[in-house]
């Protein structure tokens, strides 16, 4: 039996340990908010916080997180306004949206640790996170204004 | 004459009231009068389209007691923006106040309303005028319907901001006073429409209205094909065969049972060539969580008869179609004579230039939920062609189009992948095997990139003769490509006229003899629309070769570019000889010309941007590179720096887009920046081999793409400026062709090097 804390909820899951964090967070939980792109931790699609630190969910078991508490893009924020998210909709970061739970939660670790990142800084943080849309430039642009409060 | 651009249909109303706009306050009368005219300032191809377009408000428009007012959209959401824009285009017309505006996504029914297919670039501006039209009809409703209410002469009331005011008494009514009222009033025909004057714009061409997801997005509440959860749906991942048109030999079902979760194991039939939108068959597993389908195909363990695309190598079929292209080909247009001319050339300029099979790589891939309960099915589904889905979905299980249901939910990216249902059809024939318990089928990166519906994969030539004075007097093009066609029917092995029409025969250039040619390639895997279509390899191959010959009669490349355009004309392709069924992406020449002044434009446009010409840091240089396609004219000018180990950097990329009227500046923005980052993705990456017929990468490190740290920090984007009766133009793919050859073009200014063959991967390296 793994317990576990999942945006501040207490619970515990009897299936198989070796399950992705992914699969037991859509899954089994229905937060479906942290999205399957690779399953190789290639793309950061899935990125969640694990302790406050950005994990790739695809690749990390529900064994792994035993007695952890993991964040998803729906508790990152209770009315969704944590400065990131605002930020991404101030700046009209999204096409498609897909990859973009991933990157604001990839984005509100780095602000976490470095609260005025360089953009060196953001290109290496965000760097394993993919968008085909090819959103970068507001990302970057997005997690600036977030740091500045702009 | 004008061929009518826009019918307003009179249809049923049977079943309205359940469906997406019953919110209560609308109340539809029995009659409907139906309206015909012509309103439309220009003819588009719209009504020419399968199932033609739409608009009655009555179709996309509710208002609720509360004034809420909900409009439908019809096209697919993959990162256009296309939900909002057409949404947007209602509400400005309407005078709505867009904060009280709800979008509801219309289930595939095209009977209904229109063409739904999401593709071609064609939302915006195959809607453009139909969605002005429904906006200002239920405008002119709301109007009658207050003066009505109030006894007085329509001509006194005014819609403003989402209430209808009697000007000279100044009573006010809200929409949704009179929404019922007004709903049940017939549309006005369409010469009775009074569209807005543009200069009362509130929206249109503002880029003020944000994408209606855009909360939703940023919060993870966005719902994609992904992403549908039914009661006691299962999961499923299916076993394809590794070569197309293999088959399963053998599997090991009983592995596969035994992993915990796992409850069926199915064969799915394969589908002999062609391989239209019908899945590839394999073997599915079936279970309660998708973790335990994964394992259990993991245990299958399936053996394959691979048939003879096994033989199926990249590097043999590069060597091969380059052989082609220089041998001669059918001849798609002969302008003059440019084999005399190049025989009595001063001097012949030549290149090959080779673009390989890209997968498109949208970050959902593919996957659909299917539910079938008493003689009916639904299905949710990240689709771009949500009416032929359905139709697809009725054939397959044998019920009636109309016991079929598309829901379509968002899609994580499509960029012409998700407009083929393979992989919904799938999804029924599992569910169908759980007697009709809802399925999900996901696709696995993996899954993904070796069973796409590949980009083409193309050799191209051409050779230019110059007489003494360094001007081209010939240009002979040769291109050979496998084509979409051979999806649809056997031996096809020539491009179809919607793909010469991609940049090849529709070249704009002043040459006297001109001639293109097309040899001929087969399909060894499934060829489909890929973003930009053709236009990526014939666009490559025209704008690298325009650089070549600046190199070879020491030209500055944009000056060459601009001699070889000539002076601003119409070329119309139709009248060159050999050119047969023109495509003009199905829309009227007459309102899509071929426009020299305007591609001429945009070069000079995205030339004063970029600061064509000047200075830079050494290793660094600018490439240009313009194309017209999906009837948008695009420039480009990319700088590239390139250090001493080879290493490429993009510091800045301009990109000048003339699209006629810009509906959505904001959305036009994100595409043309976002096109630039694939562009230089798949310049730098993008390509698909296969050996033994299997395709060999698997996943993003095998087809990496670009990643924030090697993506241009500066794209900036300069929209041409038009007026409202230039008839809008496509907006989601053109920014994609011009990018990889002004990419290579700046990287031979900046080192010297000319990149022919794409991905250029590792050619950079010293």
């Amino acid at each position: 039996m793994v317990k576990l804390q999942v945006n501040g909820q207490t619970q515990s899951f009897d299936g198989d340990p070796s399950m992705p964090l992914l699969w037991y967070l859509r899954d089994e939980l229905g937060l479906t908010g942290t999205k399957y792109g690779c399953g190789a931790a290639l793309c950061g699609a899935c990125t969640v916080h694990v302790d406050g630190e950005a994990a790739r969910a695809c690749i990390t078991a529900v064994s792994d997180v035993d007695g952890r508490s993991v964040i998803t893009i729906e508790g990152l924020d209770p009315q969704g306004n944590h400065p990131v998210q605002k930020a991404w909709r101030a700046l009209n970061v999204p096409q498609c949206g897909y990859c973009q739970a991933g990157q604001i939660m990839q984005a509100a670790a780095l602000l976490a640790s470095n609260k005025n990142p360089s953009e060196d800084e953001i290109n290496s943080a965000m760097s394993g996170n993919i968008c085909r849309c090819g959103c970068y430039q507001r990302i970057t642009a997005a997690i600036k204004a977030a740091a500045t409060g702009a | 004459m004008t061929p009518l651009n826009v019918t307003i249909e009179n249809v049923s109303r049977r079943g309205f009231l359940k469906g997406l706009l019953a919110t209560g306050g609308l109340v539809v009368a029995a009659e409907f009068v139906p309206a015909r005219g012509a309103l439309a300032a220009y003819a588009t191809g719209a009504d020419k389209m399968p199932h033609g377009v739409r608009s009655d408000p009555h179709l996309f428009v509710s208002i609720a007691p509360d004034g809420t007012v909900t409009i439908v959209a019809i096209r697919s959401e993959m990162g256009t923006g296309s939900r909002t824009s057409l949404p947007m285009v209602v509400a400005d017309e309407l005078d709505a106040d867009w904060s009280r505006v709800r979008v509801a996504q219309a289930p595939g029914d095209e009977e209904k309303y229109g063409n739904q297919d999401t593709d071609g670039s064609r939302s915006l501006r195959h809607h453009m005028q139909p969605m002005r039209q429904c906006g200002a009809a239920m405008r002119q409703m709301l109007e009658t319907a207050a003066a009505q209410r109030w006894g007085v002469p329509v001509a006194e009331v005014q819609a403003q901001n989402h209430e209808v005011v009697h000007k000279p008494s100044g009573r006010k009514l809200g929409y949704g006073e009179l929404a019922a009222t007004a709903s049940a009033l017939p549309a006005p025909p369409l010469d009775q429409i009074k569209l807005k004057d543009p200069n009362a714009f509130r929206y249109i061409g503002k880029g003020n209205v944000q994408i209606v997801d855009l909360f939703d997005i940023t919060t993870g509440r966005a719902t994609y094909g992904f992403d549908a959860k039914l009661p006691g749906m299962l999961y499923a991942v299916v076993a394809r065969p590794p070569v197309f048109g293999g088959k399963v030999r053998s599997f090991d079902a009983d592995a596969a049972m035994k992993v915990p979760g796992v409850e069926k194991v199915v064969t799915i039939e394969g589908t002999p060539a062609p391989a239209k939108f019908q899945p590839l068959g394999g073997v599915a597993v079936i279970a309660r969580n998708t973790w335990a389908a994964l394992k259990g195909r993991e245990a299958l363990n399936p053996t394959w008869d691979d048939g003879p695309n096994v033989s199926h190598d990249s590097a043999a079929f590069k060597a091969q179609m380059e052989d082609t292209a220089r041998r001669p080909g059918k001849v798609v247009r002969n302008d003059g004579d440019a084999e005399q001319a190049l025989a009595s050339a001063a001097k012949v300029v030549s290149a090959e230039y080779y673009i390989p099979h890209f997968a498109h790589a949208s970050m959902e891939p593919p996957s659909a939920t299917v539910r079938i309960a008493d003689g009916k099915c639904e299905a949710w589904a990240c689709v771009q062609s949500p009416g032929n889905t359905r139709e697809e979905l009725a054939k397959k299980l044998g019920l009636k189009e109309d016991d079929v249901t598309v829901h379509v939910t968002l899609l994580g990216g499509g960029f012409g992948r998700k407009s083929q249902c393979d992989f919904v059809l799938e999804a029924a024939l599992l569910s169908k095997a759980m007697n009709g318990a809802p399925v999900k089928v996901i696709w696995t990166r993996e899954d993904d990139l070796q069973h796409d519906y590949l980009h083409t994969v193309s050799a191209e030539r051409i050779d230019a003769g110059l007489d003494r004075n360094g001007k081209v007097v010939a240009w002979r093009h040769r291109s050979v490509a496998p084509t979409i066609k051979s999806i649809f029917a056997a031996d096809q092995l020539h491009e179809a006229p919607f793909e010469l029409g991609m940049g090849f025969v529709d070249v704009p250039f002043d040459i006297p003899n001109l001639r293109c040619e097309n040899g001929e390639a087969a399909a060894h895997t499934r060829i489909g629309w890929f973003r930009s279509v053709s236009n990526i390899p014939h666009g490559f191959a025209v704008q690298s070769f325009v650089a070549e010959l600046a190199k070879a009669t020491e030209h500055d490349p944009k000056e060459m570019l601009l001699a070889l355009i000539g002076p601003p004309r119409i070329v119309d392709p139709r009248k060159s000889p050999e050119v047969a069924d023109f495509w003009n992406y199905g829309d009227p020449f007459e309102t899509y010309p071929i426009d020299t002044g305007r591609l001429r434009r945009v070069v000079e446009l995205v030339a004063e941007k970029a600061e064509w010409g000047k200075k830079l840091p050494p290793r660094h240089g600018q490439g240009i590179a313009v194309h017209r396609s999906f009837l948008t004219y695009v420039a480009t000018v990319v700088e590239a720096a390139v250090d001493e180990k080879g290493r490429l950097t993009v510091p800045r990329v301009d990109t000048a887009i003339d699209c006629g009227f810009a509906a959505n500046p904001e959305r036009i923005r994100s595409q043309i920046e976002g096109a630039a980052v694939m562009g230089m993705s798949l310049a730098l990456y993008g390509e698909i081999t296969f050996k033994k017929g299997r395709v060999e990468q698997s996943n993003f490190d095998g087809y990496r793409v670009l990643r924030i740290d090697e993506s241009p920090p500066v794209t900036d984007v300069h929209i041409v400026p038009n007026a409202i009766d230039v008839p809008s133009s496509g907006v989601g793919e053109p920014g994609l062709p011009p990018f990889a050859p002004a990419l290579c073009n700046a990287i031979f200014a900046a080192t010297g090097k000319r990149i022919r063959r794409l991905p250029i991967g590792d050619q950079l390296a010293a």
